[in-house]
C-alpha cells in the first residue's frame, strides 16, 4: 500500500511526512521526526504520556492516526519554551521538585498548558479532575498540583 | 562519631533545582526508546497463548521467508548453564530460571512467556513474522492460586525440584519451592499466658511497579564480539553480569550505558529484552531496538507476590505483647524466587516480642516470575501484623499509637531477625504521628482512621564516585547511579558541601560501565547513603590535593595549609598567605601538579533501618462501597535529608503506589490464566484526581554510620500503607477487612454481612 | 571467643541455639564453622553477617573482636 503525504504544522512550523495508514500519530512524530519528548506509556490513550495538543485540544497521540494531522496544527513538549527561557509551568515544576523520574512529565507539561489556557485560576479539585488523565506512578500528585497552581498564580502576575 | 545533627551545613538540606530537570520539563532527556541508531532493526517477541504447557516444536520456516526479516531467536538459541543462586534485586533467582524466564526453554510457565523472537526492519514486519511462527504445545492445566498450588492433585511446575530451606520438607513433586522458619521462646505458652489475642488471614493481590516507561534496549553489536546495551534499567553493572552469565559471554565484551529511567521501583533490576536483543543482533549483524507494550509489561514482566498471610498475637491488657505468629504463603510466579525470606525478617521486627514463630513459603504459580517491588515482601507481612496489631488496640480499647508505643523497638533491642538494633527513630516517628494535627482532627460519619507502621533495610551494597575539578573552579563528580528519583542531585549537592563551592558549580554526571567505576544497583534505598559517602570520600580526596597545590603555590609544607570553608588556609609558618579558593587553585593546575582528580569507593554496611509511621482517613459511601482518601500523612526518619523536596517525593510516592495496592490495584486472570487486565484502564492506579495532598514529616535521627546522618528513604513508604489504609476501612463500616483490594463490591459485601 | 547465634534455618540444619569460636576474622570464622558443622558446607558464602548489631553485606575479611556476637542473615538488596 502506497503510502500517505501528510502536511501539517508543529510547534508553529510547517512539517511534511510519509506514513502508512494505521500509523499512530505518536509513532510518527517520534520514530519519524525525531521528536522524542512526547512519550509512549500505555498506546491506548490510558496514561497521558502522549499528551500533545491537535488544533488547540489536549488528545493522547496515540489514539491519532498520524494521516489525521494533514492541515491541523500540532502542539507538543518541544514547543511549549518559547525562545530562550523556560514556561512558567516548566519553571514551576523544576521548582516545586514535581518530577522524580520525569518520563510523566512532558505529557503534563502539555496537559497543563492546555488547562490554564482553558481556565487560569483553577482549584485543587479542578486541577486534579483536568489531570486525572495524566498517570505518574513516582509523586503521588502533590508537588505536580501544587506546581500547576503556583503556576497558574504566576501566570496570572500573582505570587502562589 | 560526633552528632551530624550539630554540624552547620550550607547546601545538604536546601533545595535546589535539580540539574537534569531541565532537560526533563522540554522532552530533551533520552529514555529507553528515545535511542534509534543507523540500520537499526525492530525486535518483536512471539508470546506464549498459554499459561502452563510444554514446547514439544518451533517452525520458524515460514516467518524466516516473510519480507524484512532479519533473524530469528529461541530458547535454542541460549547457551546451557547450570543452576546457582544470584541475586536479582530482591527477588534470588537462579540464573538458569532468570535464562528461561527471558525465553522459555522447553516449558511454558505462564501466559505471555516470550517463546521467539524475530527481527525486521520495521515493526510491523516483525509483527507480522511473529505471527507466522507455529509452535506445537502439549497444553497443560494451570495453577493460578495459592490453594490450588498447595492441593494434594496440583499440576506440578517444576517436576523434580526439590524445597530448599528449614525442614519439615515435603516429599516427592511439589510446587513448594522454599520452606522458611523460625521461631524464640515456647510461643504457645506464651498465647496462653495472654489476656487478649487477636488472629486473621490477611490476602494482598499480585501488583506490578506500574512504572510509566515500559522496558525498552537497543543493542549494538560488532564484529570482534563486543556488544553496546543502551537500556532503561536501575543497574548498568548488574545488566552487564547478567547478560554475561545468561549469554555465557565475558563480560568484558559488554558496556552497558544507562539511559534515563522511566521509573523502576525493582522492576527493572532484572532484564528481559537485553539478552534477546544482543542476539538477535549478532544473528542480522545490525542494531535492533526493543520496547515492551503496556500488555506486555503487564504479562510478562516482573510483578509481586500476590500473598496469604495469618497472623496471631497476644498481649497483656495493658498492651504488652506476648507471643506472635504467623504463616506467611507467598506467590513466585512461574519460578523459584519470591520475597519471602526479607518478609521473614520484617514481620516482626518493629516490636519487642518475648516469643514468635514464624512460617514462610514460596510457591510457584503459574503466573509472570515476580520481581522486587520496594520494600519486597515488607508490604505484605505488615499488611497482617499491622491490621491485627489494630484489633488487639480495639479489643483493648487502647490507642493504636500507644499499643505501638508500648512495644516499638529501640536502640539496643534485639531484632526478630537476629542482632541489635543500632540507633533507629521508630518511637520518634511514633511520637510524630501522635502530635500531629491529622491525628486530633475530628472525623465525620462513614469515615474511619487507620494508623500503620513499618520499615525497610537500609543496605550498604558497593559504590564508586570520581570527583574532577575544572580549570574555571567548577567540578565534575561521577557516579554509576541510575537516577531515579533526584540523586544526581544529591550527590552534587554533597560534593559541593564537601568542597565548598556552590551546587551550580557541580556537574553530576551517572556513567555507563566503561565511563564509571563499579556501584551496585539503585534500589534497596542505598544511593543518598552509600554512593553519597563515595562521593564524599572522593572529595576529601580532592581537599587533599588542593592542600598540596596551595603548599606548592605558597612553597611551604603541606601541614602548613587548613581547608576551610572551601578556601585554602595557611597556618603557623604559612600564616601570612591571603587564603586561596578553589577557583584560585584551579586556575594554576598546569602549573602545579596537572589536573586534580580524586576517587573513592565503599562498601559500607547496611545502616539501621528507616522506619515510618503514617495516618489515614478514609470515608467510604456506604451505597457503593467507594473509598475516598480524605487526609494522609506520612511520618519518616530520614537521618538526615540532603535535599528534602526529593525525600518528600520518595514519602509520597511510596504512600501513593500503597493506596492503590491497597484501593485499587489487582491481577485479574480468567480460568486458563490470561490476565485480564493488562492495561492501565482496568489494573487501576491512582489518578490525580483520587487524592488529596499528602503531608510528609521527616523525621532526623541520624544514621551513625554515614558522615551527614543520612538514612535511606526509598522503599519504606510502600510498607506502612496496606496496613494503614486497611484499618481506616476497617473502622470506618465497623467490619475488619482481610483482602485487598478493597474495591467497592468486596466493601459492599463487607458492610452488607454485617447488617445480615 | 566470638559468639554465633543461629536463627530458624541454620539452627534446623546444625541442631544449636549458638555456638562459640575462635576467629579473628569472619572468614576463619566461616571456616571453623564448616569445619565443626559440615551441614553448613557451601551455605554461608552469600549471607550477609551482622557482627555486633553492625550488618554487613560482604564482611569476608571484617575482624571479630574477642567477644563479638555474629549473625548469619539472608543476603538483602531491595527494589
Amino acid at each position: 500500500m502506497a503510502k500517505i503525504q501528510v502536511q501539517t504544522t508543529i510547534n508553529g512550523e510547517t512539517a511534511d511526512f510519509l506514513c502508512d495508514g494505521q500509523q499512530s500519530l505518536l509513532a510518527v512524530l517520534r520514530d519519524e521526526l525525531g521528536l522524542t519528548g512526547t512519550k509512549e506509556g500505555c498506546s491506548t490513550g490510558d496514561c497521558g504520556a502522549c499528551s500533545i495538543t491537535l488544533d488547540g485540544q489536549l488528545v493522547p497521540a496515540c489514539l491519532v492516526l498520524a494521516a489525521e494531522a494533514q492541515g491541523r496544527e500540532i502542539g507538543t513538549v518541544e514547543g511549549v519554551s518559547q525562545g530562550t527561557g523556560l514556561h512558567p509551568i516548566q519553571q514551576k515544576f523544576l521548582e516545586n521538585a514535581a518530577l522524580q523520574c520525569g518520563v510523566c512529565t512532558p505529557g503534563l507539561i502539555v496537559a497543563t498548558r492546555s488547562l490554564l489556557l482553558k481556565n487560569p485560576n483553577p482549584t485543587e479539585a479542578e486541577a486534579r479532575y483536568y489531570l486525572a488523565g495524566n498517570l505518574c506512578r513516582c509523586t503521588g500528585y502533590d508537588k505536580i498540583i501544587r506546581a500547576v497552581l503556583d503556576a497558574a498564580a504566576s501566570m496570572r502576575g500573582e505570587s502562589a | 562519631m560526633s552528632n551530624p545533627n550539630e554540624r552547620k551545613f550550607k547546601v545538604v538540606g536546601t533545595r535546589p533545582i535539580r540539574h537534569d530537570g531541565l532537560d526533563k520539563v522540554t522532552g530533551r532527556a533520552n529514555y529507553g526508546a528515545d535511542l534509534s541508531l543507523p540500520g537499526m532493526l525492530h525486535g518483536v517477541i512471539l508470546r506464549s497463548p498459554h499459561a502452563h504447557a510444554v514446547i514439544k516444536k518451533i517452525d520458524l520456516s515460514k516467518a524466516l521467508a516473510m519480507p524484512g526479516v532479519r533473524a530469528i531467536v529461541t530458547g535454542a538459541d541460549f547457551p546451557e548453564i547450570g543452576s546457582g543462586g544470584m541475586a536479582a534485586g530482591e527477588s534470588h533467582i537462579d540464573p538458569k530460571d532468570l535464562q528461561a524466564n527471558i525465553m522459555a526453554r522447553g516449558k511454558v510457565l505462564y501466559h505471555g512467556h516470550a517463546i521467539a523472537a524475530v527481527a525486521a526492519s520495521t515493526i510491523e514486519q516483525a509483527r507480522d513474522a511473529c505471527n507466522m511462527i507455529t509452535v506445537d504445545y502439549e497444553v497443560l492445566k494451570p495453577v493460578l492460586s495459592l490453594a490450588q498450588a498447595l492441593a494434594k492433585d496440583a499440576p506440578i511446575l517444576h517436576p523434580g525440584r526439590k524445597t530448599v530451606g528449614v525442614p519439615p520438607l515435603p516429599e516427592g513433586d511439589t510446587n513448594i519451592m522454599m520452606r522458611l522458619a523460625n521461631a524464640k521462646g515456647d510461643v504457645d505458652a506464651a498465647f496462653k499466658s495472654a489476656d487478649v489475642v487477636a488472629e486473621g488471614w490477611y490476602e494482598a493481590s499480585m501488583a506490578h511497579q506500574g512504572y510509566i516507561e515500559p522496558h525498552a534496549t537497543v543493542v549494538t553489536t560488532r564484529e570482534n564480539g563486543q556488544a553496546d546495551v543502551w537500556c532503561s534499567t536501575q543497574g548498568q553493572f548488574a545488566v552487564k553480569s547478567m547478560i554475561a552469565v545468561t549469554l555465557q559471554i565475558d563480560p568484558n565484551l559488554i558496556r552497558v550505558t544507562p539511559s534515563e529511567i522511566g521509573g523502576g521501583f525493582g522492576g527493572k533490576t532484572t532484564i528481559y529484552l537485553e539478552p534477546v536483543a544482543l542476539l538477535l543482533s549478532r544473528k542480522a549483524r545490525r542494531p535492533v531496538k526493543m520496547v515492551m507494550s503496556r500488555e506486555e509489561v503487564f504479562r510478562a514482566t516482573g510483578p509481586t507476590s500476590g500473598t496469604r498471610i495469618w497472623a496471631k498475637i497476644g498481649a497483656k491488657k495493658d498492651g504488652t505483647f506476648v507471643a506472635a505468629d504467623t504463616r506467611m504463603e507467598f506467590e513466585a510466579g512461574g519460578f523459584a524466587g519470591s520475597p519471602m525470606g526479607a518478609a521473614s525478617m520484617t514481620v516482626f521486627a518493629s516490636y519487642n516480642f518475648p516469643s514468635f514463630r514464624l512460617e514462610g513459603l514460596d510457591i510457584v504459580v503459574n503466573k509472570p516470575k515476580v520481581a522486587a517491588y520496594r520494600a519486597p515482601g515488607a508490604p505484605n507481612a505488615a499488611y497482617a501484623i499491622e491490621s491485627v496489631i489494630d484489633e488487639l488496640a480495639q479489643k483493648l480499647a487502647m490507642d493504636p499509637i500507644e499499643l505501638r508505643l508500648k512495644n516499638a523497638v529501640k536502640e539496643g533491642d534485639t531484632a526478630s531477625y537476629g542482632p541489635k538494633f543500632d540507633r533507629i527513630g521508630f518511637v520518634e516517628c511514633l511520637n510524630a504521628a501522635k502530635n500531629h494535627p491529622h491525628y486530633k482532627a475530628p472525623l465525620g460519619k462513614n469515615q474511619g482512621r487507620g494508623v500503620g507502621a513499618g520499615f525497610w533495610f537500609n543496605v550498604g551494597l558497593q559504590s564508586s564516585a570520581t570527583v574532577s575539578i575544572n580549570d574555571d573552579g567548577s567540578a565534575v563528580v561521577r557516579t554509576g547511579n541510575p537516577d531515579i528519583g533526584g540523586s544526581r542531585a544529591s550527590m552534587a549537592i554533597t560534593a559541593a558541601e564537601e568542597l565548598g563551592i556552590s551546587v551550580e558549580r557541580v556537574r553530576p554526571l551517572v556513567g555507563d560501565t566503561d565511563s564509571v567505576g563499579y556501584c551496585d544497583l539503585t534500589g534497596g534505598s542505598r544511593v543518598t547513603y552509600a554512593t553519597g559517602m563515595a562521593v564524599i570520600e572522593a572529595s576529601k580526596n580532592v581537599i587533599e590535593h588542593l592542600r598540596a597545590r596551595a603548599a606548592t603555590i605558597w612553597g611551604c609544607e603541606v601541614d602548613a595549609v587548613e581547608w576551610r570553608d572551601g578556601q585554602a588556609v595557611g597556618t603557623n609558618g604559612a600564616s601570612n598567605n591571603k587564603p586561596l579558593s578553589l577557583a584560585d587553585i584551579a586556575k594554576q593546575m598546569g602549573h602545579t601538579g596537572g589536573p586534580i582528580i580524586a576517587s573513592a569507593s565503599v562498601n559500607p554496611p547496611a545502616a539501621g533501618p528507616g522506619f515510618g509511621v503514617h495516618l489515614c482517613d478514609i470515608e467510604i459511601d456506604p451505597e457503593t462501597g467507594r473509598s475516598t482518601v480524605l487526609r494522609y500523612t506520612v511520618v519518616q526518619d530520614a537521618g538526615k535529608a540532603v535535599h528534602p523536596s526529593y525525600v518528600e517525593g520518595q514519602l509520597q510516592g511510596g504512600a501513593a503506589q500503597g493506596i492503590g495496592w491497597a484501593l485499587w490495584e489487582e491481577y485479574l486472570f480468567d480460568k486458563d490464566g490470561k490476565m485480564e487486565n493488562p492495561g492501565f484502564l482496568d489494573y487501576r492506579m491512582p489518578v490525580a484526581s483520587d487524592l488529596p495532598m499528602l503531608d510528609t514529616v521527616v523525621v532526623e535521627v541520624p544514621n551513625p554510620l554515614h558522615p551527614y546522618g543520612v538514612r535511606g528513604v526509598g522503599e519504606t513508604p510502600i510498607v506502612p500503607p496496606l496496613a494503614t489504609v486497611g484499618n481506616a476501612v476497617s473502622r470506618a463500616i465497623g467490619v475488619r477487612m482481610h483482602q485487598l483490594p478493597m474495591t467497592p463490591p468486596r466493601v459492599l459485601d463487607a458492610i452488607e454481612t454485617k447488617k445480615g | 571467643m566470638a559468639k554465633v547465634i543461629f536463627s530458624g534455618g541454620l539452627r534446623a540444619l546444625t541442631g544449636a541455639e549458638s555456638v562459640e569460636l575462635e576467629a579473628a576474622r569472619v572468614v576463619d570464622l566461616v571456616a571453623a564453622l564448616y569445619a565443626r558443622f559440615p551441614v553448613l558446607e557451601g551455605k554461608l558464602e552469600q549471607a550477609s553477617v551482622a557482627i555486633d548489631g553492625t550488618l554487613y553485606n560482604d564482611a569476608r575479611y571484617q575482624k571479630l573482636r574477642p567477644a563479638s556476637e555474629v549473625h548469619f542473615l539472608a543476603p538483602l538488596a531491595g527494589g
